[in-house]
């Protein structure tokens, strides 16, 4: 009836995980009432969970990777504390059993369920407005997508406290991952997880491309897209080239476990390489699907708060796009080691260090855009600024280890560890925090608290180096990773610096908390009147924050690369229209949400082998879709009276703001190049 | 400079390859310093030099092109990535850990097997066997042979120079020379489970007399190594200390390997295996499977690893 579940799938004996538990039911409950007891659900039901608007969709998305940083964060500070404690005879506080599901857990999270949906989230909120669209093309499969994500992260949280999670690395190389090596659901777990969370970033992969190659608004051609735009469509290129390989591969991961099939071990001729090669092929692309929007954005601030275009729009594109291609043909340097020959190392080495050549242009870019600039260091321009500096580091050693004869010492060492946390925090880390900074205004309407921005970028900046600093260091003197404890009382002193470090990391998350609250308390102080907070540079910040759901009252017409600034150069930006028309608008729909709870449970039935569950699961998503696909009533029509009322009440506020206030969005007067 | 201050094991290398690698290391470090320093550098002063409350900085509001500049922030990398190329490749080849060394001194050879979670390693010419040590006499060149017969692991000994895969049913190669007498310490770099944290082995780099002594008293070892106590050894355990086995089977090795072919074991191999085969397989197909195939062909990179064992019998 249950599978192979049981009452012993909880863990009873595991204390840390029991109070967790107990705190995440208390914090549930308390949530859970607090919401019956202000009776949101109603509202959070008809504005969120069954909204199709790419803004909350896109606020929604970032809020749950809020949620799962600090879940991921836990799993980090928990492995740090473990290695600072665990040397020499000391066993530390983790068995190893629980120490590998946290470093597992640590990763798979922070990848899928934090940087995937902080990227995914930001170019749902930004996206169609910097192209002038009102949606993306897909608003009911952009929904879809979010709750498929959901249920991915329903799942993995889930097997904290029923059975287990994997303890196999967070890629899960089989013959470890298979059931004879990890006879548990944990690799289940983290199967299906990713299998409903990727189906998920599969879909808005399409949706993406779609809007940007067809919705852009009239006259924005290719080479006059904002370069956030530009780098969110290579990256969603790379989703649907890269997402489904994964989903190959782990189905072929899931018959070998669930049918007895023998894909990646070696009897009846399958092989574990195969496995390692395949998971590579999408593993690469996905470091660069996470790091280029961000370059997209640092790109945006770095315009905006040096008060100039971005120096070498072209040469930006073309870079992004060469990574984009390159990104394909790198994967085999994560493994060196397994055997490839002399020629084959060199050529995986030699094309991912081709990439450093359109990466270090960008670098430049950046670099000539504050030249000669008038350079505000407001919250944003910290974080790209930090991010600047502390990427080349990571640039560095990466390059370094993409030579297969220093790769050959350095792989799988604790440096490959501060390698790539050096790229995926002072990179994607960082440019979420500056972009979250930066697009807030649009999304709520008032700023966040500078000086709790600034405090969370200094205990972040910090932090990271006393966190990773030390394991370059330990690399160096062979500290392999994935350790619960070793040997080596050398070792310890900067495994102490590193648990130091993750403690100020958690300062600066604790900043960000603080933050959001100080914001929201203050906002009508922070407030945001003009729509154009910081002097922006693109279409974004043409309309009022936060942005009306329609996005756009009238489509705008582009002729430059940055319209919005040559529109208030020209003193055009806010022209009020003689007259407006009706909107077309999709309609709210909750069938998203109701796939996404079948799909959870059709995961947890799959996990368990509860069959007939699995089957509700599956024939619940199936029919959710059909009955929406027999639906008509899917859009709408905002009347022109409507949007004429709203339009007039956002030029009043303008007018206010702009007599009242000596034109701090107007930019400064011409000058020729001195 | 920084990393002097402290003793690190893999830039104090103490054999050829370990050297080798620690040189490439330098090397590469120092190319990249040429354009990551002024980077850094720039960045710094730039966002110092056009703060805003600079109004003495010049300003060029609609400034955003120089062909100049491009040309040099395109061409100044791409220089110094050829040149880093060119090293890659010729670094690759010198280095690669099927290549055996050159050396007058002869060659030993040494299998060895990751095991949940120690290691074994077979010398077959002197037909003895240990456990999580792994003797060496200096200057000669050693040959692994290396398999898993468990999960995938990695053989590394960090002062040693490259680390190289273990894996089931696969024998990968590695090339090794210690040049000084030493233990250092040698581990498994990739995770295999529970009891991977103590998955380490001494290896001892030693005189000509000590490895003959070492050898000597392994053989007087009464321990064989044979079908039962392999089995025996085989079962998951963890912290296990130094053993050695004065006799070992021959073909014990092979056995390993063959042991996780499954059906496509070779038939030769049946009863010379220390350990059972699956009786019901057809036992007509092949070898176990060679990493090295294409080393053989003049290093033909087509048929690399990629390709999944589907070679000729």
């Amino acid at each position: 009836m249950f599978g192979k579940l049981t009452l012993d799938a909880i863990p009873y004996h595991e204390p840390i995980v029991m109070v967790t538990l107990a705190a995440v039911l208390l914090g549930g409950l308390a949530t859970l009432a607090a919401l019956t007891k202000f009776r949101l659900w109603g509202y959070l039901w008809k504005e969120w969970f069954t909204s199709v608007d790419h803004k909350k969709i896109g606020i929604m998305y970032i809020i749950v990777a809020l949620v799962m940083l600090l879940r991921g964060f836990a799993d980090a500070i928990m492995m740090r504390l473990q290695q600072a404690m665990a040397a020499g005879e000391s066993a530390g506080y983790l068995p190893p059993h629980h120490f590998d599901q946290v470093f597992t857990a640590h990763g798979v999270i922070m990848i899928f369920f934090v940087a995937m949906p902080f990227i995914t989230g930001l170019m749902n909120l930004v996206v169609p407005l910097q192209i002038g669209a009102r949606d993306v093309a897909y608003p009911f499969l952009n929904s879809l997508s979010f709750w498929l994500f959901v249920s991915g992260v329903v799942l993995v949280m889930m097997s904290l406290f029923i059975g287990d999670f994997a303890a196999t690395g967070w890629l899960a190389y089989p013959p470890l991952s298979g059931l004879k090596y990890s006879p548990t659901v944990g690799v289940d777990y983290y199967i299906w997880s990713l299998q409903l969370s990727g189906l998920g970033t599969t879909l808005s992969g399409i949706n993406f491309i779609v809007t940007i190659m067809k919705m852009r608004a009239p006259g924005m051609t290719m080479m006059k897209m904002p370069v956030f735009t530009w780098t969110a469509l290579v990256t969603n290129i790379l989703i649907v080239a890269a997402f489904p390989i994964l989903t190959v591969t782990l189905a072929l991961l899931t018959a070998d476990r669930y049918l007895d099939t023998h894909f990646f071990t070696n009897e009846l001729g399958g092989n574990a390489m195969m496995y390692v090669n395949m998971i590579w092929i999408w593993g690469h692309p996905e470091v660069y699907i996470l790091i280029l929007p961000c370059f997209g954005a640092y790109s945006e601030i770095v315009a905006t708060f040096s008060k100039k275009p971005l120096f070498g729009y072209k040469s930006m594109v073309y870079a992004t796009s060469c990574i984009g291609v390159l990104s394909f043909v790198v994967w085999l340097h994560h493994f060196f080691t397994m055997g490839s020959g002399a020629s084959v190392n060199a050529f995986f080495g030699i094309t991912t260090m081709i990439i450093s050549v359109p990466t270090g242009a960008k670098l430049f870019n950046w670099l000539f855009t504050m030249y000669r600039g008038r350079v505000d260091f407001n919250v944003p321009m910290l974080w790209t600024v930090g991010f600047m500096v502390t990427f080349v580091i990571g640039g560095v050693t990466g390059v370094l280890m993409a030579v297969p004869g220093a790769d050959f010492v350095l792989h799988n060492s604790v440096f490959l560890i501060a390698h790539f946390h050096n790229v995926i925090i002072g990179g994607v880390v960082f440019g979420v925090f500056a972009a979250i900074n930066y697009w807030f205004p649009k999304a709520f309407g008032f700023r966040l608290n500078e000086f709790w921005g600034k405090a969370s970028f200094w205990c972040w900046l910090v932090g990271f180096y006393l966190a990773f600093m030390p394991l370059y260091v330990l690399g160096l003197k062979g500290m392999t990773r994935r350790m619960n404890h070793y040997a080596n009382p050398d070792w310890q002193p900067y495994l102490i610096v590193a648990a130091l470090g993750a403690a100020v990391i958690a300062l600066g998350i604790f900043c960000t908390l603080v933050q959001f609250y100080v914001s929201i308390r203050d906002r009508k102080k922070l407030t945001d009147p003009s729509g154009d907070p910081w002097g922006g540079r693109t279409l974004e910040w043409a309309i009022s924050s936060p942005a009306p759901f329609y996005n756009f009252a009238i489509v705008p017409q582009i002729r430059e690369l940055d319209q919005f600034w040559e529109d208030k150069q020209n003193g055009v930006a806010y022209v009020q229209p003689a007259k407006y028309e009706a909107i077309h608008m999709p309609r709210n729909t909750g069938v998203g949400v109701v796939m996404g709870a079948f799909g959870t449970v059709l995961g947890f039935a799959l996990v368990w082998h509860i069959w007939w569950l699995a089957a509700v699961g599956l024939l619940g998503m199936i029919g959710a879709f059909i009955a929406r696909a027999y639906d008509n009533d899917i859009d709408y029509w905002v009347p022109a009276e409507e949007v004429e009322k709203i339009e007039r009440s956002r030029h009043a506020q303008l007018k206010q703001f702009q007599t009242t206030q000596v034109a701090p969005v107007a930019a400064p007067s011409r000058q020729k190049v001195a | 400079m920084l990393l002097s201050g402290c003793n690190m094991e893999v830039l104090t290398p103490k054999g050829d390859i370990g050297s080798h690698e620690k040189s490439l290391i330098l090397i590469a470090l120092g190319l990249m310093a040429i354009v990551a320093i002024p980077v850094i550098a720039m960045t710094l002063w730039f966002a110092w030099r056009y703060r805003s409350s600079n109004k003495q900085a010049t300003y060029a509001p609609n400034w955003s092109h120089s062909t100049k500049i491009e040309v040099v922030v395109w061409t100044i990398p791409a220089i110094i990535i050829v040149i880093l190329a060119v090293i890659t490749w010729t670094s690759s080849h010198a280095l690669d850990p099927y290549k055996p060394l050159e050396s007058e001194a002869k060659p030993v050879t040494v299998q060895v097997v990751s095991m949940d979670w120690k290691w074994l390693f077979v010398y077959p010419e002197y037909g003895v066997a240990s456990v999580n040590e792994l003797v060496m006499p200096v200057d000669r060149p050693v040959n692994f042979q290396i398999t898993s017969d468990s999960v995938m692991n990695a053989f590394f000994i960090p002062q040693l120079g490259s680390q190289i895969y273990a894996m089931a049913g696969m024998e990968t190669k590695l090339h090794l020379i210690a040049r000084e007498q030493g233990t250092y310490a040698g581990l498994s770099s990739n995770f295999s489970g529970e009891g991977f944290s103590d998955m380490h082995f001494k290896a001892i780099a030693t005189s000509e007399d000590g490895f003959k002594d070492w050898i000597a008293k392994a053989k007087a070892t009464q321990a064989t190594l044979d079908d039962d106590s392999y089995k025996a050894l085989a079962q998951p355990s963890e912290k296990v200390p130094v053993a050695y086995y004065g006799n070992v089977a021959p073909n014990l090795f092979v056995g390993v390997i063959n042991k996780h072919m499954g059906e496509m074991s070779h038939d030769s191999m049946h009863g010379e295996m220390p350990m059972d085969m699956p009786h019901d397989a057809p036992q007509d197909s092949m070898q176990g499977m060679q990493m090295d195939m294409h080393h053989n062909e003049g290093g033909d990179a087509v048929s690399s690893n990629i390709t999944p064992a589907k070679a000729e019998k």
